[in-house]
């Protein structure tokens, strides 16, 4: 209830001032944005690293998934002939002198054989056609151009190779996500799914988010167990087993993945282990790597620490009380730890469940050095496009989908889990 | 400020001739392959001549030297001066515009006054590259794990009813689909051209589907003998190089079947924007010459590229082992060898490993 004495006590010292006479939101709003300049200050060393060594970069990469400039920047002529055109068959003499033009040019500058290795990630050929004739593209003096070309390759009138080329005119493409997604087009330039013998992306990822599901549910079943007796026990006994997880999280990542090999391969100690106490015969001994079975062991060992990290700083903060509580109510102790200590490390479950597998989707080297070739994980396609294939393209085309992907669990696990809840420490 | 020059001038010439260092002494990176094979080219390459020209030379190894040189040539950032890499790859990069290229010309001549454009075995000079050694890609197996017959042929590594054991292939359709061909019958004069065939490639698949479960992929030239060594596969292919060290150099039981070897030369480059060009073209003429490439077949069992180099071919650095018959173009080891056909490889290479991957991570 507002007195006639309140309103006219307010209405004498009107709008609260500081000390000096500045309005009290004014001054308020000046210390705020003074706050938040330095905060900025404070992190603008980080952001600007970030940006310069990782957004952008990234960025660029991804860019090229969608941009390759290599025949429109080198086949200038043709490529404008070609974007004015619809290639419906193999075209007149006017595209061909736009081709010998370019070809001409494109041989003095030394770029020819690089049209030809953008071409040939779409039609097998390519390369050597483009370096035979263009060898030889001195001949041809003058019209008829057309006549004289398929003279020197009769492979220049095919329409597939034509198509090819004119999607290659624009030097923006979805070529590259096509094939990644075992897609590939027909000579009449219509998006088919590739042909069996050449699908493998679609499993590849399939079994990439598989087995990460599984290195991620493995890590939680053994963590789990692990995190709450290092939460539970006495400080020094604790710090002790901590000292056990930590241990193979500080070594080296070389070095542990060698270690398995050295453990499970057909003449490793395991097998060796084994058949010396008789439990399997010299013939029998267990292939436990170089296959499935070795990219899982070994990841989940690795894995193990990020689960139990973020379990253990979730744990050590549920009090114990609630336990002793509930069974002293009457819970037994399955019903106490369901409904009473398992909600409470739920953003620790959430946090190491999530950390392992985005990291696992994203793995390399452990699944190439003991994955064999049913262990292989989509990474391992990127790598070898960036390192042996030098297609970088399809390369940054995988990584894109790989990544939205990730954005895309990350959206669903926020709608059902809510990231809120999530706890690294 | 002027009459300062010539006194800071002579004050650092001073200063160089009191450190003993070489008024031009410069430093070249060198990328090559590691293992026995590095160690072979820094024996008879690298030590005799940074000892004779007070340069330095920084090695650096790589599963593939000529991977990283379109990264840093595209980004323009190199820092190799010389690679080695194979012909394939030194083709397509000269195609490529991504290596300098190198004049035959400067190469010294043979001994006898041969010029170098003579002296190299046909194809070992190309524009841009300079071979220095062949090599080949052999099948080895452990003599210890067979007791009975012992493998002959290239048919044998595909035969795991005859001979059971793991496999070791290296992983990459290269030169595993050759291979499969001629294990399969094919003439090795015939190989490149079926495999220009839908059915030969085919062919060549459904003859690596027999032995897939029985295969241990490799990656870098040091896993084979590995392999063979840990008992992980009783039979690999391998570089021959590698497996002569390991048995010659380190006693191990290994033996090279030569029955449908793949040759192979490996070459010198320099990528486009060497810091050190010169440098870099000084020693790969200094590493070519005719005595040169003869030393290394001292550490290594891969042939010289040069005729005249064959004649200097002698002992192991053991001391008692003759090196000719343990080379790859030795007479008694080219009965079935096939020679790699780089343009087959330059056009093919992406569409074929594809295909090996998509097949490779089917189960």
């Amino acid at each position: 209830m507002t007195t006639a004495a309140d309103t006219v006590a307010a209405g004498d010292l009107g709008p609260l001032t500081t000390g000096d006479g500045t309005p009290l939101k004014t001054a308020l709003a000046r210390a705020t944005r003074r706050a938040r300049l330095k905060a900025l200050f404070l992190v603008a060393p980080l952001l600007l690293f970030v940006i310069v060594t990782f957004a952008v970069p990234i960025g660029q990469m991804l860019y090229l998934s969608i941009y390759n400039p290599v025949f429109s920047d080198n086949m200038p002529r043709l490529s404008s002939w070609l974007r004015d055109h619809d290639v419906a068959q193999v075209p007149g003499e006017d595209a061909f002198k736009a081709l010998v033009l370019d070809l001409t040019e494109a041989r003095a500058n030394r770029t020819h054989a690089q049209v030809g290795t953008r071409i040939n990630y779409e039609r097998t050929g390519a390369t050597s056609l483009f370096k035979s004739t263009a060898r030889k593209i001195k001949r041809i003096k003058g019209p008829p151009y057309k006549d004289q070309l398929l003279a020197l390759n009769e492979e220049w009138g095919d329409l597939h190779l034509w198509t090819v080329m004119a999607r290659a005119a624009s030097p923006h493409t979805a070529a590259f996500y096509a094939q990644a997604l075992d897609l590939s087009y027909d000579a009449e330039g219509d998006i088919v799914r590739a042909p069996e013998n050449r699908r493998i992306y679609g499993h590849l990822f399939l079994r990439t988010l598989f087995l990460s599901a599984l290195i991620a549910g493995l890590c939680l079943i053994l963590g789990y167990p692990a995190a709450h007796l290092l939460a539970s026990l006495p400080l020094k006994y604790s710090n002790l087993l901590m000292v056990l997880v930590l241990l193979p999280f500080w070594t080296s990542l070389l070095v542990r993945t060698t270690s398995w090999i050295t453990l499970l391969q057909s003449q490793g100690v395991l097998n060796d282990m084994l058949v010396s106490l008789g439990v399997l015969g010299d013939d029998g001994r267990l292939q436990l790597m170089y296959n499935q079975w070795g990219t899982v062991i070994a990841m989940t060992h690795i894995m193990l620490p990020f689960m139990i990290l973020p379990l253990y700083s979730v744990m050590k903060t549920v009090p114990k009380d609630f336990v002793r509580a509930a069974r002293s109510l009457g819970a037994g102790p399955v019903t106490a730890f369901l409904r009473v200590y398992l909600p409470q490390t739920v953003p620790g479950i959430g946090a190491g469940v999530l950390l392992v597998f985005i990291i696992s989707v994203g793995y390399y080297i452990t699944p190439a050095l003991v994955g064999g070739s049913s262990g292989q994980l989509i990474s391992n396609q990127i790598a070898f496009h960036m390192l042996q294939s030098l297609n970088w393209g399809l390369a940054a085309a995988l990584g894109a989908l790989l990544l939205g992907g990730v954005i895309l669990l990350y959206w669903l696990y926020d709608r059902l889990v809510g990231v809120d809840n999530m706890k690294l420490g | 400020m002027t009459a300062m020059k010539p006194i800071a001038a002579a004050a650092l010439a001073a200063g160089l001739m009191l450190s003993g260092v070489p008024a031009n002494a410069g430093e070249i990176t060198v990328v090559s392959w590691g293992g026995a094979y590095t160690k072979s080219q820094v024996e008879a390459y690298h030590k005799p001549w940074m000892a004779k020209t007070g340069h330095k030379i920084k090695s650096v190894d790589a599963p593939n030297p000529a991977a990283p040189i379109k990264a840093q040539v595209k980004a323009g950032n190199v820092s190799i001066d010389v690679a080695d890499v194979e012909y394939s790859d030194a083709v397509r990069y000269c195609d490529e515009g991504l290596l300098e290229t190198i004049d035959p010309a400067v190469l010294p001549p043979a001994p006898d006054g041969t010029p170098a454009t003579e002296d190299f075995i046909e194809g070992a000079l190309t524009d841009c590259a300079v071979a220095n050694i062949v090599w080949s890609t052999v099948f080895a197996y452990d003599a210890a794990k067979f007791k009975g017959a012992e493998p002959k042929t290239i048919a044998d590594l595909f035969d795991v009813k005859k001979f059971p054991g793991k496999r070791g292939l290296r992983k990459g359709a290269k030169p595993n689909l050759e291979m499969a061909l001629m294990a399969d019958g094919v003439p090795a004069a015939d190989v490149y051209k079926m495999l220009t065939t839908d059915a030969g490639v085919a062919r060549a698949f459904k003859k690596l589907d027999t032995i897939k479960k029985h295969v241990v992929w490799w990656e870098a030239g040091a896993q084979p003998p590995q392999l063979l060594a840990d008992g992980e596969v009783s039979m690999t292919t391998a570089y021959n190089g590698r497996i002569f060290n390991a048995a010659i150099g380190e006693d191990k039981p290994f033996k090279i079947v030569w029955d449908g070897q793949v040759l192979d030369f490996d070459l010198f480059v320099i990528p486009k924007g060497a810091p050190n060009k010169d440098l870099a073209l000084e020693f790969i003429k200094f590493a070519t010459d005719t005595q040169r490439l003869a030393d290394q077949a001292k550490y290594i069992a891969y042939g010289p590229a040069r005729k005249s180099s064959g004649k200097l071919v002698g002992l192991y650095q053991d001391g008692k082992t003759p090196m000719a018959p343990h080379m790859p173009t030795a007479e008694a080891n080219m009965g079935n060898a096939l020679v790699n056909n780089f343009e087959f490889w330059a056009d093919r290479d992406s569409e074929l490993n594809e295909r090996f991957n998509a097949w490779i991570s089917s189960n």
